[in-house]
Parts: structure tokens; C-alpha cells; sequence
């Protein structure tokens, strides 16, 4: 089966710094993969990679089999990548509403001229209204979203990225920052996409939701991977203990 | 109408096209221009010379038009490398660069400018209404624009550049698209202008002329097509009713410039949106 992501031996230093050191990743269609580890581990930097927001030094990026290395983001999310911040990003000047219909509209925008000569929106507020119910903002559809309480721009992000039809998505820390029946909600909605197919990639310090929800764990420190399997025997790898716990349980520790 | 009254509605048409133009660049796409001085010039020189060398009119406006395109979209260029503050200053280059290129041109006429430019054959009034009717087809295009989904992107694109990205929109796209068409429009009020005063010089098109127009958009409401209409009207009405305005023009309105960003961000457009909203409210 074609895997949904691969990454191929990606890396990038950032001066003497190498903050993704040779990570390759294959991520078959359905999965649910929780990618955590220390900070600065390179989480946020190799989400930022497979999005295409940096270059890698050296490595390749393929999404459902197809190269994207060297797409910008709009081609790699008009190919299926979607991706939530872990700092959002609202327009904050148009409605909830209007934030959703855009994305939703992601076909008509690929190119200006197309999209000077298309003015009809209805199809995509529809779905966009469909999707805000989903995420559970039904009712905000005509508040600016710049008015949004934190825990619900944080649900407009993923309400956003989900209205691109994505086949995978990158959620970077999509909980932080919410309260316990905030993040509950929200890893609900997520758990109910991934059920519909959709290929979920999750940054989280939220490590009860994490081994929770994920179906694999991959541990990066460093800039590698340094577990990467079923949640339970990776959290349970001494290798693992001792780069995430900190080196309080480090009887493993190797020279 | 007397030939003064001709006169100043032809002004005023072509300020709305020029404001309006501006709008869409800076108000629509979020991309501060202080150069749309050097677009009007090049189209006004464009028709001059296709007037000198060919003498249609028609064509004179399209190769007006083509021309103030084509700067825009070089200068668009820039603005996929440089943002915000630092596009303005590069604007503020072209725009000098222009005028002081145009002088040293002998071609162009130089200091002197062009002089004795064939007219359009359709006099001040048929100018005048010829001017209007591209002023209200510029109007209508801008309100269209605004409920497509390219203006619905451009305000993606004025806001944040990345998350539109994160969308699928691919800003720079959006960012050449909006100057090739508000210079495009400028380029074409160029060519009106030509037509309106047979006879052209560099200091019409300098740096002066395009805060004046930044000017009318800020004031009218930025983004706003009816308030930067407004604002280009009553702003070049301005300096013809009150003497002192016009001897005192950039005072006045760099006066006006800056109590609008004080008091009154949204400008015209702005405050009409909140008298609505609060006669509303019981």
C-alpha cells in the first residue's frame, strides 16, 4: 500500500545546530501517529518541513506517492496536506464563518484569475457550516474571529484545515492551551475524522491524550527518531524513558 | 458646463480611477504602495507617444493600459521579496526613479515634458464623459472584484501571507495579480489624463501625487471602494473651494492623514459602518 506520508531521510541544521538529523517516516493511510518528545526535539521544525514552510538540507517528502520535496505550501495543500499551528492563526478581520468558507473554497483559489471570474459561495458555506457544527462552533458562524476565545480559534484552526479535504493532517499541539473539557472535545473531533480515513499526524505534550488516542508513537530527540512503534512498548523502551523523563530515570543512560 | 467645470469632473475621474486602483493593491491585497504616481506616468507617457507616433486614440489607451501593467508587475515582483514598511520605501524608489529617469530622457521630452499631443478628437465634454464612464466601469470592476474569490483571497493575502498558504492560496500570486490590475487601471488613467490635457510633464506623476492618493484611500477607508470614491471626490474638490488647501495641499492633507489614523482608522467608510451600527441599537 502506498504510504499516505513518507519522509526520507530529511534533515536540516540551522547553523551548527542540526535540528532534524536523517528522520525517515512512513505513515500508512488511516494511521494515527502521535510524534512527541522533548523540546527541541525538532517536532514543530519537521512539521514545518513536510508542510514547506523550510527547505530540507537533504531528504525527500512524498505524499500518497507523490514527490512533493520541492512543492510550495499551496501545492502541497491543494495535493492533500492539511496543518493546524500550534500558535493560531485566525483571520482575524472575517467571520468564523469566512475563515471556513475560504478554505473550503481551496479549488477555486488556486489561481487568481480563475478565482476573479467565480463569485458563487454557496456550496462552500454549506460545507463550511457543516464542518464548524462538527468541531462544535455551531452558532459563532458570524462573530469576527478575532473575537474568539483562545480554546474556540483553536477548534477554527482545525475546522480550517479540515475544510481543505485533506488525505493527511499535521495537528502541531492542538490541545494546548484548552482546559480539560476543551481538549476532550477537541481530541473527540479528531479521533472522529481519523475513524472517516483521514490520516492524522499529532504533536502533543498532552501525553494521557496521546497514549490514548494514537495507534503509534514516534519519539524524536535530537533531531532523530529514537522510538517509533505501538505506544505502550515505545513509552516502555528504556532508550525512550530516558530522553523524555529527563535523565532522573536514566539507568540506561548509554556512554 | 463651463470649460472649469469640465474640467474638474475630468479631474475627479480620473482621481477615482487612480484611488480606486490603489485600493485594490493597497486596501484590497494589503500591500502598501507609495509609487502609484510612476504607473499614471508611465501610461500618460505611453499614450503620449503612441498619440505623437500613431494618433488612435483607442490604441493609445490599451498600450496606456499594457504599459502601467507592466511596470506594476515588475515592481509586484518586488513585493514578493520585501513586506509591509519595507515595500513602501521601495515603492517610494520607483516612484522617484520614474520621474527622475523620465527628466534626464531626451525623447521624453525631459523637464519640458510633451507638449502639442493630438487630442482624443473627442473634445473637453465627450473627454469628460469618455473619463466617467472608465471611472464608473473601474468602480463596478472594484465591487466585483471584492465579492469574488479573488478578492475574497486578497484579504487573506493582506492579513497573513502564511496562514493563506496553509489554505492553499499561494500569495504571490495574489500579491502580482493585485498590482498588475490596480496598475493596469493606473496605466489607463494615464492615459485619459493625456487625452484630458494634451500636454505632460514629469512633476504630475511624482511621489507628491501618490501620497495624495494614499491619502484618499486611507481617509475614505482603506479596503472600502465607496469611501475611497468619496474620499478622491471631496479631495480634489478640496483644494478647487478653499484657497488655503490648495496653497497648503500636502499640509492639509498630511494633517488629515494622520487625524484618520488616529480618530477614525476606518476611515469615511468606517465611520458610516459605526453611525449604522449604533442607530441600530435602540
Amino acid at each position: 500500500m502506498t504510504p499516505a506520508l513518507q519522509l526520507d531521510n530529511v534533515a536540516i541544521r540551522f547553523g551548527g545546530v542540526k535540528a532534524v538529523d536523517g528522520v525517515s517516516l512512513s505513515v500508512v493511510p488511516g494511521d494515527f501517529v502521535g510524534l512527541i518528545g522533548p523540546n527541541g526535539a525538532g517536532k514543530t521544525t519537521l512539521i514545518r518541513i513536510v508542510v514547506g514552510a523550510l527547505r530540507p538540507d537533504r531528504g525527500a517528502i512524498a505524499l500518497v506517492g507523490s514527490d512533493i520535496t520541492h512543492d510550495s505550501t499551496p501545492t502541497r495543500v491543494r495535493k492533500g496536506l492539511a496543518v493546524t499551528h500550534q500558535v493560531v492563526r485566525p483571520f482575524r478581520e472575517m467571520t468564523v464563518l469566512d475563515n471556513v468558507v475560504l478554505a473550503a473554497g481551496f479549488r477555486r483559489t488556486a489561481n487568481p484569475l480563475t478565482a476573479m471570474l467565480q463569485v458563487d459561495r454557496r456550496a462552500e458555506s454549506e460545507r463550511a457550516a457543516g464542518i464548524l457544527n462538527r468541531v462544535g462552533l455551531a452558532g459563532t458562524e458570524g462573530q469576527l474571529a478575532g473575537s474568539l476565545p483562545l480554546g474556540k480559534m483553536k477548534r477554527l484552526e482545525l475546522a480550517r484545515a479540515l475544510a481543505v479535504e485533506p488525505r493527511v493532517i499535521l495537528l502541531d499541539e492542538p490541545l494546548a492551551g484548552l482546559n480539560n473539557v476543551e481538549a476532550a472535545k477537541q481530541i473527540e473531533t479528531i479521533g472522529a475524522v481519523n475513524a472517516q480515513g483521514l490520516t492524522v499526524v499529532l504533536i502533543e505534550h498532552n501525553l494521557e491524550e496521546v497514549m490514548r488516542n494514537c495507534r503509534r508513537l514516534v519519539v524524536l530527540d535530537n533531531g532523530k527518531v529514537i522510538g517509533d512503534g505501538e505506544p505502550l512498548a515505545v513509552m516502555a523502551d528504556p532508550a525512550v524513558r530516558e530522553a523524555y523523563v529527563g535523565s532522573g530515570a536514566g539507568a540506561h543512560a548509554e556512554d | 458646463m463651463s470649460a472649469y467645470e469640465i474640467s474638474v469632473v475630468s479631474v475627479i475621474g480620473i482621481n477615482v480611477i487612480l484611488a480606486v486602483s490603489l485600493n485594490m493593491i493597497s486596501g484590497f491585497c494589503g500591500q502598501i504602495s507609495l509609487g502609484h504616481g510612476a504607473f499614471y506616468g508611465a501610461g500618460a507617457y505611453a499614450a503620449a507617444l503612441a498619440m505623437v507616433n500613431i494618433g488612435n486614440p483607442a490604441l493609445a489607451l490599451v498600450i496606456a493600459t499594457l504599459v502601467g501593467s507592466g511596470l506594476g508587475i515588475v515592481v509586484g515582483f518586488a513585493s514578493l521579496r520585501v513586506r509591509t514598511d519595507f515595500l513602501a520605501i521601495t515603492t517610494i524608489g520607483v516612484n522617484f526613479l520614474f520621474t527622475g529617469i523620465v527628466r534626464k530622457q531626451q525623447w521624453l521630452g525631459g523637464e519640458m515634458g510633451i507638449s502639442n499631443i493630438p487630442g482624443s478628437g473627442l473634445g473637453a465634454n465627450g473627454n469628460m464623459i469618455l473619463i466617467m464612464l472608465f471611472a464608473g466601469a473601474t468602480v463596478a470592476f472594484s465591487l466585483y472584484v471584492n465579492r469574488s474569490w479573488m478578492g475574497f483571497s486578497f484579504r487573506a493575502v493582506g492579513e497573513d501571507e502564511d496562514a493563506a498558504a496553509t489554505l492553499g492560496i499561494s500569495a504571490g500570486a495574489y500579491k502580482l495579480a493585485a498590482f498588475g490590475l490596480g496598475t493596469a487601471l493606473a496605466g489607463l488613467a494615464g492615459g485619459l489624463y493625456t487625452f484630458f490635457t494634451q500636454f505632460i510633464v514629469p512633476d504630475a506623476f511624482d511621489f507628491i501625487l501618490s501620497v495624495m492618493l494614499m491619502a484618499m484611500v486611507v481617509i475614505g477607508g482603506i479596503g472600502s471602494t465607496w469611501g475611497v470614491v468619496l474620499a478622491a471626490i471631496v479631495l480634489t474638490l478640496l483644494p478647487e473651494a478653499i484657497r488655503f488647501v490648495n496653497d497648503y495641499r500636502l499640509l492639509v492633507f498630511g494633517g488629515l492623514l494622520v487625524l484618520v489614523i488616529r480618530l477614525a482608522p476606518g476611515g469615511f467608510a468606517g465611520l458610516v459602518g459605526r453611525l449604522a451600527w449604533k442607530a441600530r441599537k435602540p
